[in-house]
């Protein structure tokens, strides 16, 4: 969602798309990866 | 350093708040890397010749260090914006990493202690406040949701630390392949090292991205005269100076303190607190230790996803009712784990998951209830001073279960009853908790902000 525009002295500055997914995978990937390391742990209680 | 003031980090127009969750994410995935230190513990305890308890206390400084700051720092924070808070968090975390790497290299534990403990503590609790009250501006329609976001990292940043750490521990040692090993102090000390520089590429990538919305910002379609509707939901604003002398404060205070202390409760004891439900008459348990390091896996899964989870869902059903659940249905599945958890693996697991999801979800919803009843003007100092609770249950928590246990037995021959009292003691907090948040009204406007605008927003602080 991007925002409502106000009266401040900035110029408009759309964030690009792609911006905003290397941001995401940053913080996303390293996420998703300690989750499977850590599901491959808990599938011994159900082994 | 003019670069990091609050006033170089003002969004302009056009720019796409979903910037600002993983600039958040990044800080506290980094610094949620302090619920990992159980994968160096047996080496530091070889490495100085030293007892758990010594080496433990390293952990211990780093919390209290924690709330402390938070409390102390929590204005700060609000005055100078994120970016300058994030940018100081990242310098102390890590500063605590290389003074902590120093004191293995030369074997001075008083220097991890300084190193890790105090300074590294110091950015734990800068880092955990910085972007709480960003968020909560970037999404006044979904407040719950955004803080969800950000908690859960800290949650979730043990789950990266404990797997990259184990690897890197194993790569920095050559004697890695022994049967019994255990990482050496140099292999430490080069983990101290490489999390330092990971950790401040990361936090500096979140301290540059962050932006703080400008005066008046308001996200599209988003109508505040709907939130003005909730009865608990103040468009008011309370300072950090007055909110601790509301009785509000203390009560969600109370309610986060015994959540807390319930959930550590079983977080702290949780490999062994498996194995002895499962006691054979024998001695002998059902649950290997294998499958106790699993069930400490799937609760760190709980705990993190508690933190969104249910902070998410508290945006639709409101913080007092979700706190409702969290401490009440936590009271009642509590009793059953007492009482029955016995029974059978599948239902005592479940039930632990559940009760560690609710513990984290305390933390993630806490700002938003912070928000609600205060206001956005100083909520991020407000949180700072509540994280207290979180460094008293800290204490409370494992004293009341240790204390217990201590009496029952020891440990290896602990069974199921054992943790009966333990429990039921924990249950009894969480009635506390609850009454606590039952007595939640809306603040007096006695501790409400003059007004300055009609938007009724006090000088805009991040």
């Amino acid at each position: 969602m991007n925002t409502v525009p106000h009266n401040g002295q900035h110029a408009t500055v759309n964030t690009a798309p792609g911006k905003l997914a290397v941001g995401w995978a940053l913080v996303g990937v390293p996420l998703a990866y300690g989750v499977y390391e850590t599901l491959t742990r808990v599938a011994a209680l159900f082994g | 350093m003019g670069f990091l003031d609050r006033d170089h980090t003002i969004a302009p127009p056009g720019f796409n708040r979903w910037l600002v969750p993983p600039a958040a994410l990044a800080v506290h995935l980094c610094i949620g890397q302090a619920y990992a230190t159980s994968v160096y513990k047996t080496a530091l305890v070889k490495h100085f010749g030293a007892s758990l308890t010594e080496i433990g206390v390293i952990f211990s400084i780093a919390i209290v260090m924690l709330g402390l700051s938070a409390a102390v720092m929590g204005t700060w924070v609000d005055r100078n914006g994120p970016r300058k808070a994030m940018f100081t968090s990242a310098m102390f975390w890590v500063g605590g990493f290389l003074i902590g790497s120093l004191g293995i290299f030369t074997r001075q534990l008083w220097l991890v202690y300084l190193g890790y403990g105090v300074v590294g503590g110091i950015g734990l609790g800068i880092g955990y406040i910085s972007p709480v009250s960003t968020l909560i501006k970037w999404f006044p329609d979904r407040p719950g949701l955004a803080t969800g976001m950000a908690i859960m990292g800290f949650g979730g940043g043990a789950l990266i630390a404990s797997p990259v750490s184990q690897a890197l521990l194993k790569a920095y040692d050559p004697n890695s392949g022994a049967q019994g090993w255990v990482a050496s102090g140099d292999a430490v000390g080069k983990l101290f090292l490489t999390l330092a520089v990971v950790y401040l590429v990361y936090m500096l990538f979140g301290a540059f991205t962050i932006k703080v919305p400008a005066d008046g910002w308001r996200p599209a379609g988003f109508d505040p005269a709907k939130v003005k509707a909730a009865k608990l939901v103040t468009t008011e604003n309370v300072s950090a100076k007055n909110a601790i002398k509301t009785r509000q404060f203390w009560l969600v205070w109370v309610a986060l303190f015994c959540n807390v202390t319930a959930g550590i409760g079983i977080l702290e004891q949780a490999a062994p607190m498996i194995q002895d439900f499962f006691r054979q008459t024998d001695g002998k348990s059902l649950v290997s230790a294998g499958v106790a390091a699993g069930f400490v896996g799937l609760l760190s899964i709980g705990n993190m996803a508690g933190r969104f989870a249910w902070s998410a869902t508290s945006d639709l059903t409101g913080r007092k009712r979700i706190y409702m659940v969290y401490l009440g249905v936590g009271a009642v599945l509590y009793t059953i784990l007492a009482l029955a958890g016995s029974s059978t693996t599948i239902l005592y697991v479940a039930l632990a998951f559940v009760i560690i999801s609710f513990y984290g979800g305390g933390f993630a919803t806490v700002p938003a209830y912070l928000r609600d009843l205060f206001g956005t003007f100083q909520v991020g100092a407000i949180h700072g001073r509540l994280l207290t609770a979180w460094s008293a249950a800290g204490v409370a928590g494992p004293l009341i279960v240790n204390a217990f246990l201590d009496a029952q037995g020891k440990p290896g021959q602990l069974n199921a009853a054992s943790y009966q009292p333990a429990l039921l003691t924990m249950v009894a907090l969480l009635v506390v908790g609850f009454v606590a948040n039952l007595l939640v009204k809306p603040v007096d406007a006695r501790f409400h902000e003059p007004r300055t605008d009609a938007r009724h927003e006090p000088a805009m602080e991040a």
